[in-house]
């Protein structure tokens, strides 16, 4: 089955989404995420979105979501990466991810994850 | 009644197919030259040409009708006219009268013509006058349209020049908003901020609304809207330049922007979004000063909270 692969750096872990995502691949993706943020003891995720050209309601609150159950789970969550037109597809589905931290890019997301571990 | 008598018309004011023209111009050139839009010789031009095209059009053949092919040349001269005239600033009328004010010259011709022959006479003045009618109103067709073309040009040159997205710093990027925030410019600025933010990478916009002369609950979902959609690209909006009446209005009608930084003045938002990147300015040659000039930035930039 298709799964998106979830890499460890250290305590971070950094998810990229390079294919479409369906309701089904977003699902398991929450499931494998968490198992691993409670396996690795990891303290910080980093979800890349920037080859995600498209989105619906459904893939707009599981990323709300994972980032949520992340909290949870005591691990930072950064998205990183969204498309002008993601945001505004999102902001007026209504779905502002109000919980979430953003950044611009990977490096960026890497940097407020890295500094903000530190304080 | 049947519009026939194209061919004999033809014949007749080919032959005074000169003194038209000079009448016709006479007539004309009071109007257009008055108001200084045309010279002589591009009137005079445009009239040989309109005339030898309807003197074609009319010899082709003997039935007159304004809609069929022979006719093509005719319309496309009227319409590159009329459409010249309109981005001229003519008026309708004046643009109507380069067809009607021929009309009078003719029926002139026709009658000196035409004297012993009262029943063609009045047959051909019915041709005449009905081929120019329509002749007109086609103009004024054209006009009108090309007018609409001119006002939706004009929107959306508009809407370009009213969204700038200005680069302050590195890092820190300006959008200083003029005139009412519709659902339409909302969009625009939207998508002008964000796509800005991906090529400046900056980590702040601030938003300057000095220039928006009211602020309803629909404007300020559109102001909360363009924040939240470039704090899902990563940047943190301030919003600023709230004149005193609006944020009596926003707290009135209960707009929550409490999630938002807001400052009075585009300046006091700028020393904001320095702090946040790790930047400061100092005065030159006054470095002992630095912590001094800082802090007065500071007391500047907090007291129109």
């Amino acid at each position: 089955m298709e799964r998106i692969p979830i890499l460890t750096m250290g305590k971070l872990l950094l998810v990229t989404i390079q294919v479409d995502m369906h309701d089904r691949l977003a699902l398991t993706l929450q499931d494998d995420l968490t198992s691993r943020i409670v396996k690795d003891g990891a303290n910080g995720v980093l979800i890349d979105i920037s080859s995600l050209d498209v989105v619906d309601s459904f893939i707009g609150r599981m990323i709300g979501n994972t980032a949520a159950m992340a909290s949870v789970l005591d691990a930072q969550t950064v998205v990183v990466g969204m498309q002008p037109s993601v945001a505004i597809t999102l902001v007026e589905l209504g779905l502002t991810l109000s919980g979430v931290r953003t950044a611009l890019n990977v490096e960026k997301g890497m940097a407020l994850l890295t500094g903000g571990g530190a304080r | 009644m049947e519009m026939v008598g194209g061919t004999r018309l033809a014949q007749i004011f080919t032959d005074n197919q000169t003194d038209l023209l000079a009448e016709w111009i006479t007539q004309q050139h009071a109007v257009a030259s008055r108001r200084g839009l045309v010279g002589e010789a591009e009137l005079r031009n445009q009239f040989s040409q309109f005339i030898s095209l309807l003197l074609a059009a009319l010899a082709a053949s003997d039935n007159v009708d304004f809609k069929k092919s022979n006719w093509q040349e005719v319309r496309a001269f009227l319409a590159d006219m009329s459409g010249q005239r309109a981005r001229q600033g003519f008026s309708p009328v004046e643009t109507a009268m380069f067809v009607f004010s021929l009309k009078q010259p003719l029926v002139v011709r026709l009658r000196q013509h035409l004297v012993t022959e009262p029943a063609v006479l009045a047959d051909l003045t019915w041709t005449v006058s009905s081929l120019f009618d329509e002749l007109g109103l086609y103009t004024t067709e054209v006009f009108q349209a090309s007018r609409e073309q001119v006002i939706v040009r004009q929107q959306q040159e508009l809407l370009e020049l009213s969204t700038p997205v200005v680069q302050l710093w590195d890092g820190i990027l300006a959008l200083p908003l003029i005139g009412t925030l519709d659902s339409a410019r909302t969009q625009v600025v939207m998508e002008n901020l964000l796509q800005k933010i991906v090529e400046t990478g900056a980590a702040i916009s601030i938003i300057d609304i000095t220039g928006v002369p009211t602020v309803d609950t629909l404007v300020a979902q559109h102001l909360l809207k363009t924040v939240a959609a470039a704090r899902l690209m990563g940047a943190d909006c301030i919003i600023s330049g709230i004149r005193p009446q609006i944020a009596q209005t926003i707290v009135h009608l209960g707009v929550n922007l409490s999630n938002v930084t807001t400052k009075a003045t585009l300046a006091a938002a700028f020393v904001v979004a320095l702090q946040r990147t790790g930047k400061s300015v100092l005065v030159a040659g006054a470095q002992d000063n630095a912590s001094r000039s800082g802090a007065a930035g500071m007391h500047d930039s907090s007291l129109p909270e």
